[in-house]
């Protein structure tokens, strides 16, 4: 239907814009962070309805129809997913966004005139492709459907540099004779550089991708709002290929890397060589009861957590022995890496969600300098996040990355499933010092056996 | 729409993209990078036009497939992103109570 005017349209849409600057702005502030994601879904509606009142539709029951089965896959699976395996739903809703934006520029490659306008279809079908096929693999590793460590085979960067001046000249092809044969060519070899793109990128490093690809994505849509002659879609697109980048970035410098010494760290080799394998070196493990010994006779005790308490999902037990610490007159902080889970402020969600409280919740700067008066740190599901390998191994694929201090701490309490490495797959020199006492088993079995031992000191 | 007001268009969002979030605390960077994931989803515009304007049979099911897609990422970001936030807020009563159980 063509209820609305054009003057209206872009009304409409500017409303719509200005409700994702304010998402932005809103989600960059924890007050404001909720209402700012609202405001977000308001513009998203505002947007919606304007298309469907301002433009020439056929098929309109079909279009309804598929929004209402998609909402009726995505809404359910966003409310149930535990909220450790969010960072890989991100990453496939950001997947199919990428892949929608692809099609979207394929399917308007007949009806779209002059050089400018193919570019854009170009570079959304390309970049959209690599965003799409890249965010799979991003998601297989996250849910450990293939190995999380970089995945690097000989030949791997030649490979890469073929695909990528092949994607380029299929482009150039598209541009030049708008030959939808050339954008099924692009689509297909996009897809395939995402794949390569992703999979020397191991471990850690994982959510700083996903981020990207979202930035990427972002781009896509603004190239589309380009093809379309759509200012919203090149509007909204473009904030979040704009805000995407600063986030990567910062992301990446949370974790004390370049992004481009990630993307391209793997290639040069060496440093990566991450292992699964358990060691045999000798390590003093003891029992649920030494533990809440330490514990109950310390005075303070800062709470390192990691994924492994997630996986166990043993927030709440790990909140239930704090709270019963404090009450013996025990000093109790957590100390949050800033990618500590899978992806930064993960953590801060999970155990805000076990109903910890903020103010002891503590960012690495803060409570770095508390471990030398601490008399136990206890390290609960993460390894990587403190591992020393990461301030004096200049050759591990960690070093320089900003790790917690505690093994300045007089006493270091590990709670692990196995003396397998970390998600980075780097031995913990750490494990081994004499200061270390570890506690073998799954997080939450361990934490409710210390916490019933603690309980009858 | 001439070039050269997209192009205003375009510089003007890059610099409003990275103003709104260049202040922002490492807690917020997973919250943050998932609402403008599901900011993204907004391609949807763009897939129903294309699905609205279809000529064929095969257009309309590819199409389609694009309209599915983006609403995923549409609401399925929002929802996720909104889950995440819920967390932040409204849990005092539940911690205090938490709390009396320990002291006994």
């Amino acid at each position: 239907m063509s209820i609305l005017s054009v003057e209206w349209t872009a009304l409409l849409y500017l409303v719509a814009a200005v409700c994702f600057i304010l998402a932005l702005k809103g989600l960059s502030s924890p007050k404001s962070a909720r209402r700012g994601n609202l405001i977000g879904a308001a513009g998203a509606v505002i947007a919606l309805v304007t298309v469907f009142l301002s433009t020439e539709l056929d098929n309109v029951a079909l279009i309804i129809a598929t929004i209402l089965v998609g909402s009726a896959i995505a809404a359910p699976v966003s409310r149930k997913v535990a909220m450790t395996q969010m960072p890989q739903l991100v990453a496939l809703f950001n997947g199919v966004g990428g892949g929608a934006a692809a099609l979207v520029a394929l399917l308007e490659l007949t009806h779209v005139e002059g050089i400018g306008a193919v570019a854009a279809v170009a570079f959304t079908v390309l970049v959209g492709a690599v965003s799409f096929s890249g965010s799979v693999i991003t998601f297989a590793k996250l849910q450990e459907l293939m190995p999380t460590r970089p995945i690097v085979f000989p030949g791997g960067p030649v490979v890469m540099a073929v695909v990528a001046i092949a994607s380029v000249a299929a482009a150039g092809w598209l541009v030049v004779t708008s030959d939808p044969t050339a954008a099924y060519v692009l689509l297909a070899l996009g897809l395939v550089l995402g794949v390569l793109f992703v999979l020397p990128v191991g471990g850690a490093d994982v959510p700083i991708v996903i981020s990207l690809l979202n930035a990427f994505t972002g781009l896509t849509v603004a190239a589309s709002g380009l093809v379309l002659g759509n200012t919203l879609l090149l509007v909204a697109g473009t904030l979040v290929g704009a805000s995407g980048t600063i986030l990567t970035r910062a992301m990446a410098s949370a974790m004390g890397r370049s992004v481009a010494g990630i993307l391209f760290g793997a290639f040069k080799g060496g440093s990566t060589a991450g292992s699964t394998i358990a060691s045999d070196r000798p390590v003093r493990s003891s029992s649920a009861e030494d533990v809440a010994i330490l514990l109950g006779y310390a005075q303070r005790v800062i709470v390192v957590p990691g994924y492994g308490l997630a996986v166990a999902q043993a927030q709440h037990t790990m909140a239930e022995l704090a709270t019963t610490l404090e009450a013996k007159g025990i000093e109790v902080v957590f100390g949050i890496h800033p990618v500590a889970g899978r992806m930064p402020g993960h953590m801060n969600v999970l155990l805000a969600e076990a109903n910890v409280p903020y103010e002891v919740l503590q960012e690495m700067d803060e409570v770095n300098p508390q471990f030398k008066t601490a008399d136990v740190a206890l390290v609960v599901g993460a390894n990587d996040v403190v591992n020393p390998a990461a301030k004096s191994s200049p050759g591990s694929p960690i070093y320089g990355m900003p790790i917690l201090d505690v093994a300045s701490a007089r006493q270091v309490v590990f709670l692990k499933r196995s003396m397998r490495p970390g998600f980075a797959g780097i031995e913990n020199e750490l494990l081994f010092e004499p200061q270390t006492t570890l506690l073998f088993g799954d997080a939450k079995e361990s934490l409710t056996k210390v916490l019933g031992a603690v309980k009858a000191l | 729409m001439d070039p050269i007001t997209l192009l205003t268009f375009f510089v003007l969002s890059v610099f409003v993209g990275f103003e709104v979030v260049s202040k922002v605390s490492s807690t917020l960077h997973t919250p943050l990078m998932s609402g403008a994931n599901a900011i993204h989803g907004i391609i949807l515009v763009g897939a129903i036009i294309v699905a609205g304007q279809a000529e064929n049979v095969g257009l309309l099911i590819v199409a389609l497939i694009a309209v599915l897609l983006a609403t995923i990422n549409l609401v399925g970001g929002f929802v996720v992103t909104d889950r995440m936030l819920e967390m932040f807020g409204g849990r005092k009563p539940v911690a205090k109570a938490t709390t009396e159980e320990g002291a006994r």
